[in-house]
This record gives structure tokens, C-alpha cells and sequence, in this order.
């Protein structure tokens, strides 16, 4: 924890957890899709849901996909920027069962109609974790690049990613492999030191077995 | 490495004949690899959003829940009229207080220090210092170094969430970083500083985080007027030589203690206290609705 964690962050008010921790939600999410998605469909749980509205987490939580970072003065009218921008959205209010107290699921589809659900939770002072991502639990914290490998359980495919990532001097900082059943359906999280080359990203969509790739740069917002 | 106490700081200084904020600044550097001048920077930049959020206040404004909102301008015009039981520069404090405690809840941009809840404590004590030309920029930016560091060693010592700890954890941080901070801008030694952050936090201990509708705006807003005012009376009974009997780090260690036996109804649930008298119920259900 650095100096400026405790003497900052610059944001708008009034919560670090309800507030600039839900614009992060909704910023990493719109990293995660690759731009400000045309619909969104937000579920409330825990105390985002009870006292998510007093404290702005639905405008904060919208901002955040519309691209705008905690300080943004923007973001109290953020639904109307929604609006001019295109995006629609809808919110629910649902305990999601065993879930952070502060949590939201972000379900964003981009206008090439690829779609991602995002389960994030906010935990304090602005530091948030992304629980699950489609459905799958990865928790990472945003706080370094992530990239996130859907893939058809066979042999090899941990090493083409990997030797890619070599390839790229990019390092691995963490890797988690997770599948539903042998030879169904897997998925690797992978958090790295350095930024993910988006030429890097293309090559391994066209890879065979490779479903679905999602990738989490970081300074990259706006 | 961040310091996890005071007394780390302090050998630190002493060893190296070091002003407190060198200690903090020095290791600021060290820990993001970057050089004086852009540690010093960023600090400026923390600092002028201060100003800035105390500028940009708008007192005809209410939060969206309606509860607070104008009372910082109700107390300038007070102010203004004199005759006032705290004196004009006392009265200027908790106006301060009051604005940026108001802006934050008016989803105003601030600057968390140590969180959202307790912004006001430190501009409270600082513009007001700015404004009469008792402090220039350099000074208080030298200042914000020691109430950050300070801040550190309570969150790694104990914590600095009203969820965790309660208000002590919050304005009583907040407050205890302030009084530092002041005593270094007064000329005190690195000693009283760390008598100061003591003596600060040690009046607040115990304070409950009981918001109403769980929201950061009753009591919170107030309490930054406590946290501002307190830190400058400790800082002054520190200037004036007056030692704390129990040192900083072990009345961070009791933060810490009298925060874990809190009852969790009285730790930022809205359940507890204020939250629960007949009048916090009904505003609760009030915006229920």
C-alpha cells in the first residue's frame, strides 16, 4: 500500500467502496468487452443493493462502462452520457448467493454482439476483485494486466499461450487453469507484469480450440 | 517497505538527522522507484484537488437523500457576522470541515484522506492556514507527507474503514494524521508530532460508525468538524510540550483492539446508533420509499 492509498485517491464522492470502487467495476468491465458496450444489464447484491443508490453506485457503475475514471465529475450524469452514447441499461436488485456484500454482475454486450458477464465486488478504499468472469471464477484484482483464455480441454494449449506471452517479453505473474470436465470445456487466467499486445491477442483468437479470449490492459482508459 | 510504526520513523530520522516528512517522502521514493521531485509532484497534486474541492463547493446544493447540504455556508455567513463563541479562525475550520464533508456527499470530487467519509478533516485544518498566508504550498505539501505517513502506520497497525474499525478508524485517522501534520507546519519536532497524532487519536477512540441509511452523510459530515477541531488542539497541547503518556503506536494497537470488540451493528451496517434511534428509522424508511 502506497502514501497515495492512504492520502487519495482523487474521487467523487461519497464512498471509496460504493462509489469510485464501482466506477472501477464498471471500467474493467468495458476493458474486458474492448469497448463502451450498447447494452448492459446490471444486478445489484448485498449493500450495493441496500444502499447502492444513496451512495451512487448505479451512476458510478454506469460511468465506469461508459469509460470514466473515480474522478470524473461526470459521473452523477452518467445516465443521461448513457443515453447520448447509445448504451441501454437496466438494473435488477438480487442477492447473489455467497457473494462479497459488495457486489455487482455486469452482463454488457458490445455491437458486434459479443457478449461477457462480469461478477466484480468492491472491497474497500477503491480496491476492487473480479470474482468471476462468464461464470467462471478467476478473482483477480485488476491491478495488474490479466488475460483470460477460454478454450476446448486438449493438450498444448497452455503452451502456445505461455510461449506467446515469452514471445512478447511479457511475464507471468500468475496462472490458474481451471475445466468443467476432461476434455469439456477449460479456462486459463493468466496475470502478467507487462501490458498484453493487442496484435498478440488477434493471432490467438484464430488459434484452433481457442473459444473465446479476453484480456485486461491496464492505462488504458478514455 | 512502508513503515509499520512510528517509532520506525523516528529512529529513522534520528539516525540520519531527518525531518519527519524526509522519512516518509524518502521511502515514497524507494517504494514506486520514482524520483524527490515527482514524489513531491504527486503530492501537489493531492493538495490542489483539495483546494480545488474547497473552491468548487456549492452551497445551495442538497445531497440526493436531502439530509445535508448548505450548512457549510450557513456557518460562513455566521462567521461573517462575528461575535462567535470559537473565534473567526475556529469558525473557518469547521466551515471547512463542513463543505467538503457536504461536497463528498453531493458526489462532489474530494480527495479521500484517509477515506471518502473523513475528507474534510485535512483541509479543514490546512486552507484555512493557506488562506491567512500562515502556510505556503511547499509547507503543506511537506505537511500532507507526514499525515501520510502517519495514516500508513495506523492502516498497517490497525485499519482505516469505519466497516472495520468504526469512525475511530476514519475520523479518528484522520484526525490523528491532521494534528501530525499541523505540528510539523508549526515547527515541532519529529518527537511532538508523534505526540500530537497520539494525543489525537487517543480522544476519539471508541467512536462509533452508525450512519443513517448507511449512507456518509449523518453523522459523518459533522465529524469531520470533531476530527479538524481535535487535531488542532492536540497539535497545539504538543507544540506547547505536553507529551502523550501512552505512545503512538500502542494507541494505534488500541484503536485497533476497542475496533475489533465493536459490536458489528455499530461498524458502517447502519444498524446500530444513530442509525437505529426512532429518527434514523424513520428517515431510513423514508428514503426507502
Amino acid at each position: 500500500m502506497n502514501i497515495f492509498d492512504i492520502l487519495g485517491p482523487v474521487m467523487v464522492g461519497p464512498s471509496s467502496s460504493h462509489t469510485a470502487g464501482a466506477v472501477r467495476i464498471g471500467l474493467v468491465t468495458k476493458k474486458l468487452l474492448g469497448s463502451v458496450p450498447v447494452k448492459a444489464d446490471i444486478t445489484l447484491s448485498g449493500s450495493f443493493s441496500a444502499t447502492g443508490i444513496g451512495h451512487g453506485t448505479d451512476r458510478a457503475l454506469v460511468a465506469g462502462l461508459l469509460g470514466m475514471r473515480p474522478d470524473n465529475i461526470c459521473i452523477p450524469e452518467s445516465f443521461d452520457h448513457a443515453e447520448k452514447a447509445g448504451m441501454a441499461f437496466a438494473f435488477t436488485h438480487e442477492n447473489i448467493r455467497g457473494a462479497h456484500p459488495n457486489t455487482a454482475l455486469l452482463e454488457v454486450w458490445d455491437n458486434a454482439g459479443r457478449t461477457i458477464s462480469v461478477q466484480a465486488s468492491s472491497l474497500g478504499g477503491g480496491r476492487i476483485m473480479i470474482n468471476k468472469l462468464d461464470g467462471v471464477e478467476i478473482n483477480v484484482t485488476a491491478e495488474r494486466p490479466a488475460l483470460i483464455v477460454h478454450n476446448v480441454d486438449q493438450p498444448g494449449h497452455v503452451a502456445e499461450v505461455t510461449s506467446m506471452l515469452a514471445h512478447k517479453s511479457v511475464n507471468i505473474a500468475t496462472l490458474n487453469l481451471y475445466r468443467d470436465k476432461r476434455g469439456g470445456y477449460a479456462v486459463m487466467v493468466i496475470e502478467t507484469d507487462q501490458n498484453i499486445p493487442s496484435s498478440s491477442l488477434d493471432w490467438l483468437k484464430r488459434v484452433e480450440g481457442i473459444i473465446k479470449v479476453t484480456c485486461l490492459n491496464l492505462g488504458e482508459e478514455e | 517497505m512502508a513503515y509499520h510504526s512510528i517509532e520506525e520513523i523516528l529512529q529513522y530520522c534520528k539516525i540520519r538527522n531527518k525531518k519527519f516528512y524526509e522519512a516518509v517522502l524518502e521511502d515514497d521514493m524507494e517504494e514506486r522507484k520514482v524520483d524527490r521531485e515527482e514524489s513531491m509532484k504527486q503530492m501537489y497534486v493531492m493538495w490542489d484537488a483539495m483546494l480545488l474541492a474547497s473552491t468548487s463547493y456549492d452551497g445551495s446544493v442538497k445531497s440526493a437523500s436531502r439530509l445535508v447540504g448548505g450548512q457549510g455556508a450557513a456557518m460562513e455567513e455566521y462567521r461573517k457576522k462575528g461575535n462567535t463563541l470559537c473565534g473567526d479562525y475556529l469558525n473557518q475550520v469547521i466551515g471547512q470541515a463542513l463543505e467538503m464533508g457536504e461536497s463528498n456527499a453531493c458526489m462532489k470530487r474530494i480527495v479521500a484522506a484517509p477515506t471518502a467519509g473523513a475528507c474534510g478533516v485535512l483541509p479543514a485544518v490546512l486552507i484555512p492556514l493557506f488562506r491567512s498566508g500562515q502556510a505556503g504550498h511547499r509547507q503543506i505539501v511537506k505537511s500532507l507527507f507526514v499525515a501520510a505517513g502517519i495514516g500508513q502506520v495506523i492502516a498497517s497497525r490497525a485499519f482505516i474503514a469505519g466497516a472495520a474499525g468504526g469512525c475511530q478508524a476514519e475520523i479518528g485517522a484522520a484526525s490523528s494524521m491532521a494534528a501530525g501534520a499541523l505540528t510539523a507546519l508549526k515547527g515541532g519536532s519529529n518527537e511532538q508530532i508523534a505526540h500530537a497524532a497520539a494525543m489525537a487519536l487517543k480522544a476519539l477512540l471508541g467512536l462509533v460508525c452508525d450512519p443513517v441509511a448507511g449512507l456518509v452523510e449523518v453523522p459523518c459530515v459533522k465529524r469531520n468538524v470533531i476530527g479538524a477541531v481535535n487535531a488542532m488542539t492536540s497539535a497545539d497541547m504538543a507544540l506547547a510540550g505536553i507529551a502523550s503518556a501512552i505512545p503512538a503506536d500502542q494507541v494505534f494497537d488500541a484503536m485497533r483492539e476497542v475496533g475489533e470488540k465493536m459490536h458489528p451493528s455499530l461498524r458502517e451496517t447502519g444498524e446500530g446508533g444513530l442509525a437505529a434511534t426512532k429518527e434514523g428509522i424513520r428517515i431510513t424508511r423514508t428514503l426507502a420509499r
